[in-house]
């Protein structure tokens, strides 16, 4: 067996015990916990991938940014007992979401299996595609307009963060 | 790379009026909204200018990442027109909810902005920049009045929701780019109609997704629910901007978008999707026009409306022919006028009756307010599509290129549902001209509001009595 | 190929290895005397007077969502400085542009006083 099956049968069946363990948990803290893995994990799947760059941002951005905001929100809400958030579970729910999922899976393996064979090996040029130094290249050519329109975005969510957060502008800095 | 400078004006230089220049004076100037206001009416009526002005240039910019001149351009003067209305219409009402803040206007000009990238985009990388950039400001204007939890509930759900549906919008391109191996729309189109997709399955997958997320943000069932809650509860004016131009962007995309995934003529899949997208265009108008029966609130029935206005709306798209793409922007420019018009009167009248925008309020209003009255009737009979308003030609074009692409029985129920909406449109007028107000109420000066009032009902009469006034403007591009 | 990744993995799995055997080692090897003032959360510093889980103010989150916003700022600037050469003058301005946007974000941030503490 490949080296690459391995790992990826690693970084897989990760990926999903960890987010097993983060929909399960009754301590919203040991939830978010599990995500950091499972991000980690993403990273990994990421890296069987070919994509160095997406899987450097994820555990940067994701595990790093993201997950921090995440705890936060967990420490805004003040639950005391965290247990308390837990939901009962539905009947309706958990069949509807079982259903919906058996669903989801079989498209997916649907379109995987009308694939002509051999399409789903990874291009030949993907180890190219995914390194920082393509994705800078193609990022300031082919893709400078939307990477402009990105500073616009950020801006917007800068001030809309301020405005929802601080009522009250201060007079003077 | 050819950068067609000229042609891309309008965008360049909102970019730079908010980003570089607007924000600076707002982090040095304080506590002046007359300026800011000012300057932002300014910036849309700069770039508004600056679209007529390149209107001519056709063709694409930024390596073919965004289209220019004729569709897009028309938008861009829609999409700024739209805004200067909303933010006249907005000084007075925050001004007397104490809530006026400069940001509240460059939280509009940045959702003018991501409308405009949506207009012009050619690629689904653009498009995505666009719906997040109009999306987010959206959310913020909507939880504006923060003291007031209608108001944070409406931005709440809005929030969690729009995210949710821009994770299905991203997964379709996602799976359009497997499908197809581009971004762009005139590849994937390509590929479409020559059946040289490398994978059919994730095309098939990435069309159904991409419905879904641009349902969503046109309120199309099922992807509705959101709608009556977030435009009843948002400022008043919020939801007047939000309600029609919001929507005005989201058909901006969805036209180009479908007429690439879509093509005239493919069969196979296509028909299917197309029949699909038919039968939610048919739910859409029923469910709308049906539940905004039952409404007592002014400002939610006309929510419902608007989600029946996505029906007609979803028409043109299943059409799928070059009139039915014109039928859509004649309707989305009536819509906008008179929706946005409807909105700004009840968001007056509220204004004066504390929480009034419940319809005992309005009776006996044609003694009062003679002027407002006529014109809010104006709108009602133009949304109920009504010769001579603008919304009666609207609806003819959508009704006839549905017609014209063989879906008879879609006609049939968007006239069921037209007649329909007839009964809540027309009571809104029974109630203001028949009936008698309950008590004597104080009046108020309409502000800048009423410039926003007197275009809008100005806009709708010309449009419907000389309609050919944009269609040819349409038949140019 | 994947397999280049072989010695990071290696050095996370050692990494993980030496934390985890630390904490197990610790368990086994070290000696247990479970008394008050052992299990008290400062061995010999103040009583703790209520719980740790208080409710954090908004403005913690003012300044998260911020770092954000200029985080994924930074990760722009991770491929541009890559091919900071082979871009050249072209993507210099091209930076600078993006670049005066967001300092201008920045700008508003400081003016406004968002990141204040009172």
């Amino acid at each position: 067996m490949e080296v690459q099956v391995i790992l990826f049968a690693i970084f897989a069946v990760g990926a999903i015990g960890s987010a097993i363990v983060t929909v399960t948990r009754k301590n919203p803290v040991a939830s978010a916990m599990a995500l950091v893995g499972h991000f980690f994990m993403l990273s990994g799947l990421y890296l069987t991938l070919e994509a160095q760059f997406v899987a450097a941002v994820q555990v940067l951005v994701y595990a790093g940014a993201i997950m921090v905001l995440v705890v936060f929100v967990i420490m805004l809400l003040n639950l005391g007992t965290e247990q308390q958030l837990a939901e009962r579970s539905s009947y309706l729910r958990g069949t509807l979401g079982t259903l919906f999922a058996a669903l989801f899976v079989i498209l997916l393996a649907l379109a995987i299996t009308s694939n002509p064979s051999g399409a789903n090996q990874l291009s030949s040029k993907a180890v190219e595609i995914g390194t920082t130094e393509s994705i800078g290249q193609s990022l300031f050519t082919q893709y400078l307009f939307p990477f402009e329109a990105v500073s616009l975005l950020l801006l917007a969510a800068l001030i809309g963060a301020v405005i929802l957060a601080k009522r009250h502008v201060q007079e003077g800095a | 790379m050819n950068i067609d400078f000229f042609g891309s004006l309008p965008l360049v230089a909102i970019w730079l009026a908010l980003g570089a220049i607007g924000i600076v004076i707002q982090a040095f100037v304080r506590n002046n909204t007359k300026l800011v206001f000012g300057y932002y009416v300014g910036t849309l009526a700069l770039t508004a200018f600056l679209a007529i002005l390149s209107s001519g240039a056709k063709g694409s910019s930024f390596g073919g990442m965004i289209v220019l001149g004729g569709y897009a351009a028309y938008f861009d003067v829609l999409f700024c027109g739209a805004g200067i209305l909303a933010m006249l219409a907005a000084r007075p009402y925050l001004d007397r909810l104490n809530a006026e803040l400069d940001e509240f206007y460059t939280l509009m000009v940045s959702a003018v902005a991501g409308m405009m990238l949506m207009a012009h985009a050619s690629n689904l990388v653009v498009l995505f920049v666009g719906v997040e950039l109009m999306s987010i400001s959206f959310y913020v204007m909507a939880g504006f009045l923060r003291t007031d939890i209608k108001s944070v509930e409406s931005a709440l759900k809005y929030f969690l929701l729009g995210a949710f549906a821009t994770g299905f919008l991203v997964y379709g391109m996602a799976m359009l780019y497997g499908g197809t191996g581009s971004l762009d729309y005139v590849e994937i189109g390509k590929a479409v109609s020559n059946g040289t997709a490398t994978y059919p399955m994730f095309l098939a997958i990435g069309t159904v997704l991409m419905a879904a997320g641009l349902s969503f943000k046109v309120a199309a069932f099922p992807f509705h629910q959101w709608a009556p809650d977030v435009y009843d509860g948002a400022p008043t004016v919020v939801t007047a901007f939000m309600s029609t131009a919001g929507k005005a962007a989201a058909f901006s995309a969805f036209n180009p978008v479908f007429a690439a995934i879509m093509p005239d003529g493919v069969g196979g899949i296509t028909d299917t999707m197309r029949l699909a997208l038919a039968v939610m265009a048919a739910v859409t108008m029923l469910v709308g026009n049906i539940t905004a029966i039952a409404q007592t609130s002014v400002k939610r029935m006309l929510a419902f409306s608007s989600v029946a206005h996505a029906g007609y709306l979803m028409m043109g798209i299943v059409a799928g022919t070059a009139y039915g793409h014109s039928a859509i922007v004649f309707y989305l420019t009536a819509y906008m006028f008179m929706q946005m018009g409807s909105f700004v009167i009840v968001g007056y009248l509220e204004r004066e009756q504390g929480d009034g925008s419940d319809i005992e309020n309005y009776s006996g209003l044609s003694k009062q307010h003679p002027m407002l009255a006529a014109m809010m009737a104006m709108f009602m009979f133009s949304l109920a599509g009504i010769p001579p308003f603008a919304g009666f030609f609207g609806k003819y074009m959508l009704f006839y290129a549905a017609i014209q692409s063989g879906y008879t029985w879609l006609t049939i129920v968007a006239v069921a549902s037209s007649v329909i909406s007839v009964y809540f449109y027309l009571g809104l007028i029974v109630k203001m001209y028949f009936t008698d107000a309950p008590g004597k109420k104080t009046t108020f000066a309409t502000g800048t509001a009423g410039f926003t009032i007197a275009i809008c009902s100005v806009a709708i009469l010309l449009l419907g009595i000389f309609p050919w006034l944009l269609t040819n403007i349409i038949s140019t591009w | 190929m994947v397999t280049t990744y072989v010695p990071l993995m290696i050095m996370i799995l050692i990494g993980v290895i030496f934390g985890v055997s630390n904490i197990v080692l610790a368990e086994i090897l070290g000696p247990r005397r479970r008394n008050k003032a052992k299990l008290s959360t400062y061995e010999s510093g103040m009583e703790p007077i209520k719980s740790a889980r208080e409710r954090f103010t908004v403005k913690f989150y003012l300044v998260a969502v911020m770092f954000i916003l200029f985080d994924i700022e930074v990760i722009f600037m991770y491929p541009w400085a890559v091919q900071f050469k082979e871009l050249g003058m072209y993507g210099f301005t091209a930076m600078i542009l993006f670049m005066v946007l967001l300092f201008s974000g920045y700008l508003y941030v400081i003016k406004k006083g968002a990141l204040r503490w009172d």
